[in-house]
């Protein structure tokens, strides 16, 4: 292939291939009836479910609220925006109790010999087998279901973190140290920098693990978010909704996972074998 | 100790223990530095050169015996001996303004003063269209020109060199050896260098100590006194160069029959 452009468009057009074939099929089998559409509904009837969740569900009425907040009004938006803000809230969470413990962790044995036997105990616990204990301790709502969350982005973060200052090259404290560097400094601009790379594998881990854990949260702590709201449209027998919110959930992980990335070149820039996906 | 000596360094044995294994790495070192020495510390490698610089440095004290810099003994690391590695040990996450400003920020120097030292450093090692780069986007020639100009930074009156210029290509090498005596030069720095090249000892140095294969000692003491800049093709210098080389074969061959007998560690 001569031109570059048209190369490119070739291996775009072919990466569309299997989709659309996949599509097409399914659409087959539920217009022929093939399948139960209770079981499996159309893309089509899958599509019109979504575009109807993502849309207002009252008329626009100027009195009422401005124009912005009327289009972010739809069902969909709203518990994307609930699912998301307790896995903002819960990383942050988790993140601000794991770096700072990961950091003393890996840089002091005495503090690793003290804290990590409880670890190890607690980290092979899947943060889902908390939910029984979580609801007992903050009951039903936003509490039980960030605390969920905080445990599950905790962990990946406090190992990483760890995993991160102890692989500290020690020729860069070596340098460090003979330039007279104090501890404040060695700690702050040499072990911290030096752990980032893995630190930020940690927390791109530890954000993945927090979207898993929100959506089973929002199965059984809460009444709103994207979890909640498939398990509902269950009840109802409306797989159209299912699957529109699963394809939701899907695109808002890739929105995430896409940020972190983005976040992750970004304060990398200066490390090598890092290229830009 | 003579009144002009700037470093001391007195019956110093240092001994590693591994695993029930014991290595007399280096056994009673004598040596008298004077300020603004050029010295080469030359050997094979597993000959203590470079633990001898390190207990020169503060980073592996020596098990017995004394090192005494500008009258005060060697305890730990400090900036008044910096330290050139082998690696460059540059901090990859900060630019290379940052990593020369690094040691003046230590010493909580002023802003402005700061720009300005890194600012000459820059333009004296030929860095100015580097300065905002990381260290991944240099090679390896660069890297070490930054890794000096970091040292410089410091002011410290004695550098410390850990084979800088061994993974360097020739031509490279012969650049930054230039640079090295002119730097030298105009600061007047004394300079402790540790190689294993012959040439590069003899291109540089004042003094070239040549140092024995396990136990380390001090083999011979020899001064360098052709005037710079020394041609290799000289008479004189490969006279020097066929002399050491005889030294250093001697110990190059003890390693090898050791090693054969003995398969431990450097």
């Amino acid at each position: 292939m001569k031109n570059p452009y048209l190369a490119k468009a070739v291996d775009t057009l072919q990466g569309f291939l299997v989709p659309i074939a996949i599509v097409a099929l399914w659409q087959f089998l539920s217009s022929r009836h093939i399948v139960n559409p209770q079981i499996l509904p159309a893309p089509t009837a899958v599509i019109a479910k979504w575009w109807e969740y993502l849309l207002p569900t009252d008329p626009f009425d100027p009195a009422h609220s401005s124009f912005l907040a009327w289009c972010f009004s739809g069902e969909m938006l709203r518990d994307a925006y609930a699912s998301m803000y307790r896995v903002v809230v819960g990383f942050l969470v988790g993140g601000v109790l794991a770096i700072p413990l990961g950091l003393l962790m890996g840089a002091n044995d005495r503090i690793y010999k003290l804290f990590n036997p409880l670890i190890q105990v607690l980290r092979p616990i899947p943060p889902i087998a908390f939910i029984p204990l979580s609801i007992l301790w903050f009951g039903l709502g936003n509490p039980p279901a960030i605390f969920l969350i905080v445990i599950g982005a905790f962990f990946p973060m406090l190992m990483n973190t760890i995993a991160g200052v102890r692989h500290v090259d020690s020729i860069y404290i070596r340098a460090a140290r003979s330039m007279g560097a104090s501890q404040t400094t060695m700690f702050l601009r040499v072990m911290l920098p030096a752990a980032t790379p893995y630190i930020l594998t940690g927390a791109r881990i530890g954000v993945g693990t927090a979207f898993i854990v929100v959506i089973v949260a929002e199965m059984i702590a809460v009444n709103n978010g994207l979890g909640y709201r498939i398990l509902e449209a269950r009840e109802f027998f409306w797989s159209d909704k299912i699957i529109a919110g699963m394809f939701t959930i899907g695109l808002l992980g890739l929105a995430i996972d896409t940020g972190m990335n983005r976040l992750n070149n970004y304060l990398l820039k200066w490390h090598r074998g890092i290229e830009s996906k | 100790m003579t009144m002009q000596s700037q470093i001391n360094i007195s019956q110093v044995n240092k001994t590693f223990r591994t695993e029930g294994n014991e290595v007399v790495a280096l056994e009673n070192i004598n040596l008298d530095i004077k300020p603004g020495e050029f010295i080469c510390l030359l050997g094979p490698s597993g000959c203590g050169k470079s633990t001898l610089l390190n207990a020169i440095a503060g980073f592996s004290l020596p098990t017995s015996g004394s090192i005494v810099v500008d009258g005060k003994p060697v305890q730990e690391p400090g900036p008044d001996r910096g330290m050139v590695f082998q690696e460059y040990a540059l901090f990859p996450w900060m630019t290379v303004e940052k990593n020369i400003a690094f040691g003046l920020e230590i010493k909580k120097q002023g802003k402005a003063e700061i720009k300005n030292k890194v600012d000459a450093l820059l333009e004296m090692l030929n860095l100015q269209d580097f300065r905002d780069r990381y260290p991944k986007d240099l090679s390896g020639g660069m890297r070490q020109r930054v890794a000096i100009a970091r040292v410089l930074a410091l002011d410290s009156p004695i550098m410390l060199m850990d084979e800088p210029f061994g993974a360097l290509d020739s031509l490279t090498r012969r650049n930054l050896q230039d640079e090295l005596l002119r730097i030298w030069t105009e600061f007047r720095k004394t300079i402790i260098f540790v190689t294993h090249s012959i040439e590069e000892s003899i291109y540089l140095a004042d003094r070239i100590i040549v140092m024995t294969y396990r136990p380390g000692t001090i083999k011979k003491d020899v001064a360098v006194s052709m005037p710079r800049p020394r041609d290799p093709s000289s008479a004189a210098f490969n006279e020097l160069k066929k002399e050491l080389s005889l030294l250093v074969m001697e110990e190059q061959t003890r390693h090898n029959q050791q090693e054969i007998k003995l398969p431990a560690g450097d």
